[in-house]
């Protein structure tokens, strides 16, 4: 029953709140779920493939799954870091073979990716699972996670090309993950029992012991990092963002006109982070139309804003050759709007 | 004293506000040319009045009443559900912008830096989402409670927000921060103001149903299921491993509640778990499944991301405890002192491991410490206020806190965290925070080790 630790304890004697709501019967209230109620939402997949559904599936699909539903954000290797932090690259052979990847201590590392950290395959099963892809989540089934997992594992180079991966062999392949001695445990910031007796913390230890010293603590201040000036003025104007009264104001960091050139270049900065500069020029066509194409081709019709935001939104084919513009769902509304404001009022 | 005389030099105008509404308008149109003589005329007027006001029976503002003084105010219910006054619009919960590509997987951070005592004001609660927001149907809303095998559970169910709401309720007041929260300063100092450095952190009083009571219902068995799984219901059903422990104490509690009224939509409305002690990506909102079971998950949030990276190669796995830290507010990075003299330092400070037991507050970069005083009641798992004088002679200066928690644990310095961690774990950065005060009143974040 006290399984907690003593203070714990000690706040449930004090308050007493934990035993006075304890009661046997809470007649009416909830109802017993139905086995498909259970099988809809219990989908999680455990690190021992507890809940992991049948299937199968090989890298050729999956290449073609990823290239549809994922690389638009992924990039076609899972090598971009534009929208979010890359799933592969940065293992070895040799991790593969020690099952701890040596870039993360090294530090050869420039970035690490999906694969770099994780230890347990499961993981990146249940997760593309639940919520892959990014505008569309528990879409895929299970075939098709087994293949986009595949292709993954095949860009690691953890499997071959032609391998097949099913829920028969992901176990041999938990074998391989390049990283999946790189994991501890050993800490203070889980409670319960030490790993010795049963649980998987260190029981509660701490690994930093500062003394609350009041008088003469050092001989001297040791600074080691100042805020760099581009930092001061890169989160806006400081003034505005405390009250204009009080016994402080916020420092003023940015003028009216440094505040309208900063705006104009974060808009830049969003059309670049967005993906957008990658097909499209300021002047001429990349893959897409240059923005002073566009403006040519809409600066006479009225509603030309309303139209270029929902192309941006859904992506739209045809108007200026055959290559698509890919949907951009994962973009905020009011980003896409900006964008679209700033490209018709000549992107400058 | 003849304070009267210093007053308006102690209230600085805002510089802002020194345009008219039709000269802002201009501007906007492009008509920028009568700039320059507005800032001539707004220097004349500075120095003018004070002249005469010194020369003057008093101050405007007392002497002639203003317009809320001599005319009739707004009935009630003019507006159903208050906002705050139009002069409070600086403090809002922002962005820092490059910190992510995607508003659906980004985080904003609360404005410490105006904020009093303990309360987040909802509207003003640090969000993080994994893949996007939803204001969920509340009549539409289920929680499941099932166990990964028949054996750790009698029954599985399903409740209703109807149901759960008859239950019987607690309201705790618990800090919830962000892992990450921090995580931006772990190899330098990166972002200017306290919005930015420790904006992932928000206390609120939560309501709702115990967890064990819960699994008690569903007749769970303790000596098996020694880890839950909370699963959200938004588009990432976000999952997270919670110690059995925890929900044994009666600690871990489905909110439907915050500050009087229902949990706020980017906080989870209808239903989210509170894991007191324990980073914000345990609190899984819009919760709509709890899984008992044997083992620990490692779902893509502590095997992926919510892992901390040491020296060693190693990620630490699980880490879940936010330790003791603090940090000062008022004043902070990004503001102005106006004036040498008093000054009342205010800041929070909390620990995961139960209550605040001391601060101490040092002027001299971490030479010399005081005791501040902490405003109660001083609660298990809470934000804690804490105050102290300070008469600024207007030399530099570096103001740090130091939290102390009920257990002994000292916040630690800088130094001492990169000892054991390094500089690259992102997550649990629990350092002592320092600002630095130079003889123009400027404050700005720097690191001591």
């Amino acid at each position: 029953m006290f399984r907690f630790s003593k203070p714990l304890f000690v706040f449930a004697l004090f308050f007493g709140s934990t035993v006075a709501i304890a009661f046997e019967n809470y007649q009416g209230v909830g109802r017993p779920a139905t086995p498909a109620e259970v099988r809809a939402w219990d989908i999680d997949v455990r690190p021992d493939f507890k809940g992991l559904p049948k299937g199968s599936g090989n890298v050729e699909r999956g290449n073609e799954l990823f290239e549809e539903k994922c690389a638009s954000c992924h990039g076609t290797f899972g090598e971009s870091n534009e929208v979010f932090t890359p799933l592969a690259g940065g293992t070895t052979r040799d991790d593969i073979k020690t099952g701890n990847v040596k870039g993360l201590s090294s530090g050869e590392l420039p970035q690490r990716t999906t694969f770099t950290k994780v230890a347990t395959i499961s993981t990146v099963f249940d997760y593309i699972q639940r919520a892959m892809p990014w505008t569309a989540p528990k879409s895929l089934k299970p075939d098709e996670v087994y293949a986009i997992l595949a292709y993954l594992l095949n860009l690691q180079e953890i499997v071959a090309g032609d391998f097949v991966l099913s829920d028969k062999n992901i176990a041999e392949v938990q074998k391989l993950l390049p990283n999946r001695n790189g994991m501890t445990t050993d800490h203070g910031m889980w409670p319960g029992a030490p790993a010795r007796r049963g649980g998987i913390g260190n029981g509660g230890k701490p690994d930093t012991a500062n003394k609350a010293c009041m008088k003469n603590c050092k001989p001297e201040v040791l600074i080691g990092s100042t805020l760099p000036d581009y930092a001061r003025t890169a989160h806006g104007e400081l003034a505005d963002q405390n009250r204009s009264f009080g016994p402080v104001r916020g420092t003023r960091t940015l003028g009216p006109e440094a505040a309208k050139k900063a705006a104009d270049a974060g808009t830049l900065d969003l059309a670049t982070k967005s993906g957008c500069m990658a097909c499209h020029g300021m002047k001429s066509k990349i893959v897409g139309p240059g923005y002073s194409e566009v403006i040519a081709r809409y600066k006479d019709q009225t509603d030309a804003e309303s139209r270029l935001i929902a192309k941006v939104k859904a992506g739209g084919q045809g108007v200026w050759g055959s290559i698509p513009m890919p949907p951009n769902g994962h973009l905020k509304d009011e980003d896409i709007k900006t964008l679209v404001q700033w490209i018709l009022s000549g992107s400058k | 004293m003849g304070d009267i005389v210093k007053q308006p030099g102690r209230l600085r105008s805002a510089p802002e506000n020194f345009l008219s509404e039709e000269q802002v308008k201009a501007v906007g149109s492009g008509r920028r040319d009568f700039l320059r003589k507005s800032f001539l005329a707004a220097g004349a007027a500075l120095a003018a009045p004070m002249a005469a006001r010194a020369a003057s029976a008093g101050d405007i503002n007392i002497l002639e009443n203003p317009a809320w003084t001599t005319s009739l105010g707004l009935p009630v219910a003019t507006n159903p559900y208050g906002m705050p006054s139009k002069y409070e619009s600086q403090l809002l919960r922002r962005e820092s912008p490059g910190l992510a590509r995607v508003g659906g997987a980004s985080v904003s951070f609360a404005p410490l830096q105006g904020l009093f005592g303990i309360i987040t004001p909802s509207g003003l609660h640090f969000e993080r989402h994994h893949q996007g927001w939803h204001d969920i149907d509340p009549s539409r809303h289920r929680l499941m409670v099932n166990g990964s095998d028949d054996s750790l559970l009698k029954k599985a169910k399903v409740y209703t927000l109807d149901e759960l709401m008859r239950l019987p309720s607690v309201s705790r007041i618990h800090f919830i921060e962000c892992g990450a929260n921090t995580g931006l300063e772990w190899g330098n100092v990166a972002v200017p103001t306290v919005q930015y450095t420790h904006g992932m952190l928000s206390c609120s009083e939560f309501t709702g149903v115990p967890l064990k009571v819960l699994l008690e219902d569903c007749g769970v068995d303790y000596k098996k299921a020694r880890y839950v799984l909370a699963e959200g219901a938004d588009g990432s059903s976000m999952t997270r491993t919670i110690p059995m422990e925890m929900v044994e104490s009666g600690e871990v509690f489905v909110a439907y509640g915050q500050n009087g009224e229902m949990l706020r939509p980017e906080n989870g409305y209808p239903l989210r778990l509170v894991v007191p002690g324990v980073q914000g990506v345990s609190w899984v909102k819009w919760l709509r499944r709890i899984e008992v079971g044997d083992k620990p998950y490692a779902t893509k949030d502590e095997a992926v991301h919510y892992i901390d990276l040491l020296p060693s190669g190693l990620h630490r796995q699980y880490s879940s405890i936010q330790e003791a830290k603090s940090v000062i507010t008022t004043p902070s990075g990004g503001q102005t002192l106006l004036d040498k003299g008093f000054y009342n330092v205010s800041g929070l400070a909390w620990s995961g491991r139960g209550r605040i037991k001391q601060v101490d507050v040092s002027f001299d970069g971490g030479i010399n410490w005081q005791t501040a005083r902490l405003e109660g009641p001083i609660q298990n798992k809470a934000l804690t206020r804490f105050n102290t004088n300070w008469v600024w002679d207007g030399s530099p200066a570096i103001l740090q806190s130091r939290a102390m928690d009920e257990t002994g644990f000292v916040q630690p310095t800088y130094g001492q965290l990169r000892k054991v961690r390094g500089t690259k774990s992102i997550y649990h950065n629990n350092a002592i925070q320092s600002w630095k005060v130079i003889e123009s009143g400027e404050v700005s974040n720097v690191q001591v080790l």
